[in-house]
């Protein structure tokens, strides 16, 4: 089917083929991928979709590959939960959690854009793939390679702890430790990346990588009953996945899908690492680049690629960018666990503190529909939450010490 | 030939100096501006530097030296 027409510069609107590239040569803007609308059109449809698996390639005509999905055939369709105990804490009837701390197969959102990516990459020839990553991005690739039969190379800060680096290692990918700081070692995986033929999966195939975002709005639209939610919050790292939530409605109501939607796209951050929202409120199109200092290191980017479209998107829809403090994030946490039993990471608990002041700001009316994105599973920043959760009651081993605690405990 | 893509980021501070002539001038590299945003508060220039890997590196040192903050154009890949 000829439904990708090729990639097309976001800024110049400059058309290229649609290969692994993903800089316009002119203007240096970044490309995306343009659709045949109208041949997908004709042949999606929302019973097509019902009676598709169960998984992100249900939404197959909307995603940038030309054959059959080759890659994280279990990804996606993750839980659509209505949290109605957190809901009635924050005042909100209609509150939705997307949760994907449970999706397949590393606990993360990172598995969408990397079954694309790696499925367009074996499409495009590659036998190799590879990223740079210190968390969720590495361990899906890792991942995702070894099932997927790809030599995989990922590349990480030689200082970053060793529980991250295991999670990687135990796949078997090779594991680069680079020296130096942050920005050296950004820097040398962008030169890698333009010397060696490899599928990077967030370099040279990010055109296709960033499409698998989209998912998470398509699968909230079929979960509400084909329709957009009132309000979205979304955790922003590199401001890719808000913009790519905001392209998946559009693209449903463009093929008449849903109805016209009028969704307010908020974003999220960490006080320690915020520069979209800092940018945002000071109403500048500016982004000052940071050094990160949270919690949230898998929203830690100081420098984001699409933080300037985040803020676009935001303010065309009506939406805010707020930013919570370290303290927020693991109150965050700890409230959706204690209302809703979902564990999730620091960025979890980023959205979820930015929810909770959006709502005391009274940005939503009570009978709306909110949906937040969880993105990343809690198991995997233990240490982060570890000092807040307290201990376990010690008893002796017989019945009248546990009665006594109790007793204590229940005072 | 090498080639690089970098997003450089100028803070108040430096906005008034030379730092993509002085690059040339100091460095066997040819610089050439493809997109930019500069103000009298603070700017971005998207800029190709060309020449052997080595002095591009070296060039991207000198930069960063001067007080600016040289990103490749992807900006952080580290995700």
């Amino acid at each position: 089917m000829d439904k990708i027409k090729g990639l097309f510069c976001k800024e110049c609107k400059k058309p290229y083929p649609a290969e692994a590239i993903h800089v316009c040569e002119f203007c240096f803007g970044p490309l995306e991928v343009a659709y045949n609308y109208e041949a997908i059109q004709k042949r999606i449809s929302k019973e097509k979709i019902m009676q598709g698996p169960l998984s992100l390639w249900r939404y197959e005509d909307l995603l940038p590959i030309e054959s059959t999905p080759t890659v994280g055939l279990n990804t996606g369709f993750t839980p659509f939960v209505h949290a109605k105990n957190l809901g009635a804490k924050l005042g909100l009837d209609y509150l939705y959690i997307k949760n994907d701390s449970v999706n397949a197969p590393t606990l993360s959102f990172k598995d969408r854009v990397v079954a694309v990516a790696l499925t367009r990459a074996r499409e495009l020839g590659f036998d190799t793939v590879a990223c740079a990553s210190t968390g969720n991005l590495a361990n899906s690739v890792s991942a995702n390679a070894a099932e997927a039969n790809f030599k995989c190379f990922v590349f990480i800060p030689a200082d970053l702890e060793a529980g991250k680096i295991l999670g990687n290692l135990i796949y078997n990918p090779h594991v680069i430790a680079v020296e130096g700081n942050y920005d050296d070692v950004n820097r040398l995986c962008s030169e890698i990346a333009g010397e060696y033929p490899w599928a990077f999966v967030n370099i040279n195939v990010r055109p296709y990588y960033s499409e698998g975002s989209k998912t998470l709005a398509f699968e909230t639209a079929e979960a509400l009953g084909w329709q957009a939610p009132d309000h979205v919050v979304v955790p922003i790292a590199s401001g890719s996945l808000l913009t790519k939530i905001h392209k998946g409605f559009h693209e449903f109501e463009r093929l008449g899908l849903i109805p016209t939607v009028n969704t307010q796209i908020h974003g999220a951050q960490a006080e320690g690492c915020s520069p979209v929202a800092t940018a945002f409120k000071k109403k500048k199109d500016f982004i000052q680049p940071v050094k990160p200092n949270t919690i949230a290191k898998s929203l830690a980017i100081g420098n984001p690629a699409d933080g300037y479209y985040a803020i676009k998107i935001a303010k065309e829809t009506g939406g805010l960018i707020e930013s919570v403090s370290d303290p927020e994030i693991i109150e965050g946490i700890k409230l959706l666990a204690q209302n809703e039993g979902i564990f999730t990471e620091t960025a979890g608990g980023v959205t979820i503190a930015v929810l909770k002041k959006l709502s005391q700001q009274g940005v939503f009316k009570k009978n709306q529909s909110v949906v937040a994105y969880i993105t990343g599973n809690g198991l995997k920043t233990q240490e982060a939450i570890a000092p807040a959760v307290g201990a376990p009651w010690l008893i002796q081993p017989n019945l009248k010490s546990f009665q006594q605690t109790l007793k204590k405990e229940q005072k | 030939m090498a080639n690089l893509k970098v997003r450089i980021t100028f803070p108040e501070d430096k906005i008034r100096e030379p730092i993509i002539y002085n690059t040339g001038k100091n460095y066997k590299v040819i610089t050439n501006i493809r997109r930019a945003d500069v103000t009298e508060k603070n700017g971005w220039v998207d800029l190709e530097l060309v020449g052997e890997m080595d002095e591009i590196e070296r060039a991207v040192e000198g930069m960063k030296t001067a007080g600016v903050k040289v990103a490749p154009i992807e900006k952080n890949i580290i995700e």
